[in-house]
């Protein structure tokens, strides 16, 4: 049953999958391994504290990021009000450019569709530049399964696809793994990595470049997403830092880019925004070094057999709800994972998605609906510190949409039923009285000197690692019946009994 | 200025000398302090736990307790910003209850912000010869926006020495019912804020949130550091000669 019905909704669009992520486990169960693993705790504070302070430094440049947020959130919330105009004309732009539009209800339609145009072209590989979309669609397990062998160009990307391993951040795919790891995975599965290697980092991208050069020549298919997509001019924009991006986009003669309807912009103009936007938030650059645009197809330069996948996976679904909808305004700068704690503390994997931290913990659930394990437990994952909130250079309210997941997420019946009983009591100011009174009287069988060392569970949970403060022998409400109030009791539970 | 005393349900319960603090504090500066006592919980850990009909149901009780009052006052901003955030939202169904809701909410203060922007006062008498460290909570910070205003009263107590903290504005991975729903998380976060506060060598811990501090504080005394924590209301109520007992209170 999904979300929407059990809330008593009317049964809206689909949700989407994300078929390489099925069977992951809840949150708490993958977090608490990951917060006993000393190698990726310090891989991940090391990384995080670096580029957070990077980050800061860079928007404190600005002297109107408040002004950009609040214009980059007006863009998008407009856009995607009117997704289904911005859509249609850019595909009659990409269309008139030369270009083909495809439309992708789910994962296993857009990677159907992407099989058969690499099939088309008459390939049997591929070289890929880093993608959210087509790792939300498991795209490379679905191309190798019919023999399709795609390489990831994107450094951080190759590093995970060697390693055979899954990306644990947005933009550092690989910022679980320290360089050291990274020089072991290349020399266990890098047929040409150099003698030699050093962990040296420089060292390190040049072992990445020689093996990538040869595939950049010899591909004829390339495939990428797209940070934006825009309407007016049926143009995909890709940003990067590495190159890689530029190779792929510019080199073979087919280009495959698979793009949620959610990248959509109206007009060129509103680049302007966004491009000052993306790189401060996400890699603390003031522009980040290689921005690709194309427009359909350019005869006689660049990829000649332009296709543009159009995917849904779950959007139109989020689309449909009023709070959970601003998760679609995100354009994955990473900004919130880098400031997170949580995230910080329990690593990307513990997300069970492509799509990790506090951004993740709204999107994936909403984009898969909340039935798995993971994604019924990830609107829980989070403090609710604000954090994310803060930096989110398109204003996304994260922990407001947190707890609106969870106000939505099936409850387990005890829980159900301690929580209901609670709010009856501290509801009442007689009832909670009555139980202040019963906490002080009994606050010896509980506790010594001042604090409970041991409760029994779901308390336990507290306990295991903290005291628990003793209840005092008067509560604040009763000391000012006695000391302020001469018809002290009468008049309290003549009030609480008003308030019932 | 009369001023209602939002004194929050855990506060009332577990940490009553905190509400006392905050009606020294004020009544020291001349203002009179009311404790209506319709009031009960604000239905915050109800509402970010995913019962926000529950949370709902207490939203009338606070309008009708605190409907009279020129200023409202609590020693939770989290409590605090679940009023001024997620009670519009909640009494929206209600017309009548949204309007009063409306009305009270921009009366809703955090203790620090009542004093130094509403009051204009920072320096209110309070003597606490003690090394303090001070933890901004996070709602303090990015719900109620307190900003500076802390640390103003605090700099002004008498004797006070007053360290900077750490990495201050980072979670101490309290979080309500996150702190048992997540709680591997949650401990490696307060072990950090722990380790912050060490580095201090700070006796005490203070912040402007009993939940927050019953977290740190219980982590602290688990571990048997011997830094004890206040509440920012105990610390300004603190005057030459109560200063010691003051101290002990939490």
């Amino acid at each position: 049953m999904t979300t929407r019905a059990r809330a008593g909704l009317p049964a809206g669009p689909p949700p989407g999958s994300m078929p390489t992520y099925l069977g992951m486990p809840a949150f708490p169960d993958a977090a608490r391994k990951a917060v006993a693993d000393s190698q990726l705790r310090r891989n991940l504070t090391h990384a995080t504290t670096a580029i957070r302070v990077k980050r800061a430094g860079a928007i404190g440049e600005l002297g109107d990021f408040q002004e950009l947020r609040a214009a980059a959130k007006a863009i998008k919330d407009h856009a995607l009000a009117h997704l289904d105009t911005y859509l249609a004309r850019f595909e009659d732009n990409v269309t008139r450019a030369g270009g083909h539009v495809h439309w992708a209800r789910d994962a296993d339609e857009a990677n159907a569709i992407v099989r058969r145009l690499v099939w088309q072209a008459g390939a049997d590989k591929a070289v890929k530049v880093k993608s959210m979309a087509t790792q939300e669609t498991g795209l490379n397990e679905a191309l190798a399964e019919v023999g399709i062998r795609v390489t990831e160009t994107d450094l951080a990307e190759l590093i995970v696809q060697l390693g055979h391993d899954r990306p644990s951040h947005i933009l550092v795919p690989a910022i679980h793994k320290n360089r050291s790891e990274i020089r072991e995975i290349f020399r266990r599965e890098m047929p040409d990595a150099p003698p030699g290697l050093t962990d040296d980092p420089p060292e390190l991208a040049a072992a990445a470049r020689r093996h990538l050069r040869d595939r950049f020549l010899t591909a004829t298919v390339g495939i990428s997403g797209a940070n934006f997509a825009i309407a007016d001019t049926g143009s995909l924009v890709v940003v990067e830092s590495e190159g890689n991006g530029r190779m792929c986009l510019t080199l073979p003669q087919t280009l495959i880019s698979v793009v949620g309807i959610e990248k959509i912009l109206p007009s060129w103009r509103d680049l302007e925004v966004f491009l000052a936007l993306l790189p401060r938030s996400s890699t603390a650059e003031r522009m980040n070094p290689y921005t690709t645009i194309w427009s359909g197809a350019a005869p006689g330069d660049g990829p000649q057999d332009v296709h543009v996948v159009l995917i849904d996976n779950g959007r139109t679904a989020t689309l449909a709800d009023r709070t959970g909808r601003q998760a679609l305004r995100c354009i994955r700068c990473s900004a919130c994972l880098n400031v997170c704690p949580v995230y910080e503390r329990a690593g990307g994997h513990a997300y069970g998605s492509p799509y990790p931290g506090p951004i993740g913990a709204i999107i994936s659930p909403q984009l898969r609906g909340a039935g798995s394990p993971v994604d019924a437990s990830l609107p829980f994952a989070s403090s609710l510190c604000g954090a994310c909130y803060e930096v989110c250079p398109v204003a996304i309210n994260i922990p407001e949409a947190l707890v609106y997941l969870r106000s939505q997420s099936p409850k387990h019946r005890a829980e159900r039923a301690a929580f209901s009983a609670a709010a009856s009591v501290l509801g009442s100011p007689r009832l909670l009285a009555a139980a202040q009174r019963a906490a002080g009287a009994g606050r010896f069988l509980v506790g010594r000197k001042g604090r409970i060392r041991r409760l029994p569970p779901p308390l336990s949970a507290w306990t295991d690692t903290r005291d628990a403060p003793q209840p005092p022998a008067e509560s604040f409400r009763s000391w000012w019946a006695r000391t302020r109030q001469p018809a002290a009791s009468d008049e309290t539970s003549r009030a609480g009994q008003e308030a019932q | 200025m009369r001023i209602g005393l939002f004194v929050t349900c855990l506060t009332d319960t577990l940490f009553p000398e905190t509400g006392k603090a905050v009606v020294t504090v004020l009544e020291r500066l001349g203002h009179q302090v009311e404790f209506p006592a319709g009031q009960a919980c604000c239905g915050q850990m109800h509402f970010n736990t995913g019962y926000r009909r529950e949370a709902a149901a207490m939203v009338p009780g606070f309008a009708r307790a605190f409907g009279d009052y020129e200023a409202i006052v609590t020693p939770s901003a989290s409590c605090g910003a679940m009023v001024r955030e997620y009670y519009p939202v909640l009494a929206q169904p209600d017309q009548a209850l949204a309007a009063d809701v409306a009305a009270l909410v921009p009366r809703v203060h955090d203790l620090a912000t009542l004093l130094v922007d509403v009051l204009g006062v920072e320096e209110v008498g309070a003597h606490f010869p003690h090394r303090v460290t001070y933890h901004p909570t996070c709602h303090s910070l990015r719900m109620m926006h307190v900003g500076e205003a802390p640390y103003r009263l605090l700099r002004k107590v008498g004797g006070i020495e007053l360290v900077d903290l750490p990495d201050a504005e980072i979670c101490c991975g309290f979080g309500g019912t996150f702190s048992v729903k997540n709680p591997d998380v949650s401990a490696a976060m307060c072990t950090d804020k722990v380790a912050a506060v060490r580095q201090t060598s700070a006796e005490v811990l203070c912040a402007g949130d009993d939940s927050c501090l019953m977290h740190i504080g219980g982590a602290l005394s688990r571990m048997r550091t011997g830094v004890r924590v206040m509440h920012l209301a105990q610390i300004l109520a603190a005057s030459d000669g109560t200063a010691a007992s003051q101290g002990a209170a939490q």
